[in-house]
Formats: structure tokens, C-alpha cells, sequence
């Protein structure tokens, strides 16, 4: 029975928002909406339940660890940016996600996107797939160099940089048309054969 | 006090999350995993100021009754609805909440982004206009990609699907790894300049 109704609950709002595909409507501002507040609920739910109770509130109050106060209040402090005339002080554990992050990707960057990159690309060239990949990146890396002008000798080097990269935009652009179009089958499929037992 | 600290608590977290990387001692590696746990609820009670904000806005809307305010009630009454439940019922599987993320949530989210497989065939249009080298580029990577993903493109040439794969491995492969080392330069340049306090955006305006 309750699943009879959740089935008919997402085929209604499967039609509602591919009634977009005639114009905005009624029924597509009311799926977006609905969209919108369930998944804000969906995800304060998930971290309350996932972050906040195992590593917060279970130390602190159930394990009685003081330390655990400090992130509580840097959490409410954060909270606080609500309140127009002490909004000031949630740029203190702002400060502190901020630094912590760029800290921690300072490294983490300079390791996978920097060093491990480069030292992937510098290997002997004894194939034809290893010259390709090592010209890709060089003529690549040449066409996002913008402090000199592209002219001469450089600007071919960087043209041949856009080749590849069209290539790269070419896949993904491909991959992505794919990865909708499963998608919308999906939906088909559902709305066929959940729904309307049309096909088997 | 407003400004000031902010700057030197980021300075002093950017810096000590750093220096730990190099001391491989007991000591620093705890520090490391307690700043990371705390980083981790700070971050989740960021999400509920997001939350507020949301109820905020479209509570703002709602009583100025301004254009479209009946749908900032749907907003709001899904908000509530999906907390209310989710803290009576709990969020584990077979719940009411579940339920309630599997028949709203996903077809919801599955329709809205199958929706651009429309919109994407007429962006195609646009892009694969083979008038220039770079679009045609484009246009033939983009069409190997998408028959050697499906049958089809096998039964037209068996050769086909390979050719997709070695385009992914290579020409693509070469151009992801040229942006992903200039992202990763450009993210350091900017993590540096947060640390030592020349990129101060992130405090906002105001004293």
C-alpha cells in the first residue's frame, strides 16, 4: 500500500517537472520548491544524525570529554551570523574552517595536483600514447600561460594546446549527453513500467 | 578584535595544518585528526546556518507576500516536514524518512537533470557546427565518445569503442592533467595568500 502511494507521489512529480518542457508552470514552480525544502531537510537530517551526534554529541555529553566544548561553540558562534548585530563574530570559525582548509589542501594540492601530475607526464617516450599525452600536457599547460602574448612560434604551440583541449571538452561533453540521456531512460523506465505497468 | 583575529586564527590554523604534514610524530598526528573532527562539526553547523538562511528568505517573502510567495511555503513546509521526521523516525533504512527520500527526493533530483537531455541537444546544435578546426575537434571526440558507449557504435565499426577508449586515455587524459596541475597551482597560490592574510574576502566587508 505505502508503496503503491510513493509510487504515484513520484510519478505526479516526475510530470510535474517535465512539464517544463512545455513552459514554466505551476506545477514545475511546485516540484522545484518542494525539491528545494526536502532536500535542505535531507541533508541538516543526514549531518545531525551522521556528524554532529557521533562526533559531537556523544563525546561531549554521553563520554563527558570537555574538550568537544570548543567545537560547540565555534559551531553556535557560526550560528550567530543570523543575529544582524553580532553577525561579527561568526568570521571566527569561519576563520577557523578556512585556514584549516586552505592549510590542509595547501599540501594536499602541491602533492596530487602539482607533483604527482607532473611526475606522471615526465616518463620515457617509447610510445605513441606516451608522446601524445606528454605533448597534450606541454602544449596545454603553454596555452594557460597568459603572461605573454600568444604570437609566433608560442601562439602555434598554444593552438595546438586548444586542439587537445577541444578534444577533452569533445569527451566530456559526450559523456556527459550520455550520463542525461541514462538518466531520462530511467525515468522513462519508471514512469512505463513502475507506474504504469505499461511495459514489463 | 572583528578583524584582526579572524585573520590570525586562519594564519595560525593554515599554518600548524602544514607544519603537522612534516612531523610525523604521535603527537601531531592526533592533533591532525582532532582539528579534522572539529573542522568536520564547525562545517555541519555551517549547514545549518545554510538551513536558517533558506527559512529566512523565504519566511522574508512569505510575509512581505511578494511575487510567487505560495511556493516559499511549499519550501518551507517540505523543510519542516523532512526535520520533523527525521528526528522522530531516525534516518536509517526502512524509515519514514527513507521512504520519503526515495519516492520524493530521487525521482525529483533523476528528473531535473534528465530534463537537460533536451536542452543539451540544442546546445549541441550550436556546438558541433563544424566550422572551425577547434569545433570540429570537438564535434569528433564528442561523437566517438558517444557510440562507443552504446552498442550501436560497436555494430557500425567494431573499432570504434576502442578508439573511444584510447581518446579518454590520451588526447583527453592530456588535457584534463594540463588543467588539473594549472587548478592545483592556482588553489596553492590561493591557499597561500589566505593564510598569510592577503586574501581577506572571506571575512566580508564592514568593521
Amino acid at each position: 500500500m505505502f508503496e503503491t502511494i510513493g509510487i504515484w507521489i513520484a510519478a505526479l512529480l516526475t510530470l510535474c517537472i517535465f512539464s517544463f518542457l512545455y513552459k514554466d508552470n505551476p506545477f514545475y514552480k511546485f516540484a522545484e520548491h518542494l525539491f528545494i525544502g526536502v532536500s535542505a531537510g535531507y541533508w541538516a537530517c543526514y549531518y545531525y544524525h551522521n556528524v554532529l551526534q557521533p562526533n559531537l554529541f556523544v563525546p561531549l555529553f554521553q563520554e563527558g570529554r570537555p574538550i568537544f566544548i570548543i567545537p560547540l561553540v565555534l559551531g553556535i558562534m557560526m550560528l550567530l551570523h543570523l543575529v544582524p548585530k553580532i553577525s561579527w563574530i561568526s568570521r571566527w570559525p569561519l576563520a577557523f574552517i578556512v585556514g584549516t582548509y586552505a592549510g590542509y589542501y595547501l599540501i594536499t594540492y602541491l602533492q596530487t595536483n602539482a607533483l604527482e601530475q607532473v611526475t606522471a607526464t615526465l616518463v620515457p617516450l617509447v610510445t605513441f600514447s606516451s608522446v601524445v599525452l606528454f605533448v597534450g600536457v606541454t602544449t596545454g599547460l603553454v596555452y594557460f600561460f597568459f603572461s605573454k602574448e600568444h604570437k609566433g612560434t608560442f601562439g602555434g604551440i598554444a593552438k595546438f594546446g586548444i586542439w587537445f583541449l577541444m578534444i577533452a571538452f569533445g569527451a566530456s561533453f559526450g559523456y556527459t549527453v550520455m550520463a542525461r540521456i541514462s538518466l531520462l531512460i530511467g525515468r522513462m523506465t519508471f514512469l512505463l513500467k513502475d507506474w504504469l505497468h505499461i511495459i514489463q | 578584535m572583528r578583524r584582526q583575529l579572524p585573520l590570525a586564527i586562519c594564519f595560525v590554523m593554515g599554518v600548524s595544518m602544514v607544519v603537522q604534514f612534516f612531523i610525523p610524530h604521535r603527537v601531531s598526528q592526533e592533533f591532525y585528526r582532532t582539528i579534522l573532527d572539529w573542522y568536520r562539526i564547525v562545517f555541519a553547523f555551517s549547514l545549518v546556518l545554510g538551513t536558517g538562511t533558506l527559512i529566512k528568505v523565504h519566511w522574508a517573502k512569505i510575509s512581505k507576500k511578494s511575487k510567487g510567495w505560495q511556493y516559499s511555503i511549499i519550501t518551507i513546509g517540505g523543510l519542516v516536514f523532512m526535520l520533523a521526521v527525521g528526528f522522530i523516525t531516525g534516518i536509517q533504512e526502512g524509515t519514514l524518512f527513507m521512504k520519503i527520500f526515495e519516492y520524493v527526493e530521487v525521482p525529483l533530483e533523476a528528473t531535473m537533470f534528465s530534463l537537460l537531455a533536451f536542452y543539451i541537444a540544442s546546445a549541441a546544435y550550436r556546438a558541433f557546427r563544424a566550422r572551425t578546426v577547434e569545433a570540429t575537434l570537438l564535434l569528433i571526440a564528442a561523437v566517438v565518445l558517444m557510440l562507443g558507449r552504446i552498442p550501436f557504435g560497436y555494430y557500425l565499426w567494431h573499432k570504434i569503442p576502442g578508439i573511444a577508449e584510447w581518446i579518454l586515455t590520451n588526447p583527453n587524459m592530456a588535457a584534463k592533467r594540463g588543467i588539473v596541475i594549472g587548478v592545483g597551482l592556482g588553489m596553492i597560490s590561493t591557499a597561500l595568500k589566505i593564510i598569510l592574510g592577503i586574501e581577506r574576502s572571506y571575512i566580508g566587508g564592514g568593521k
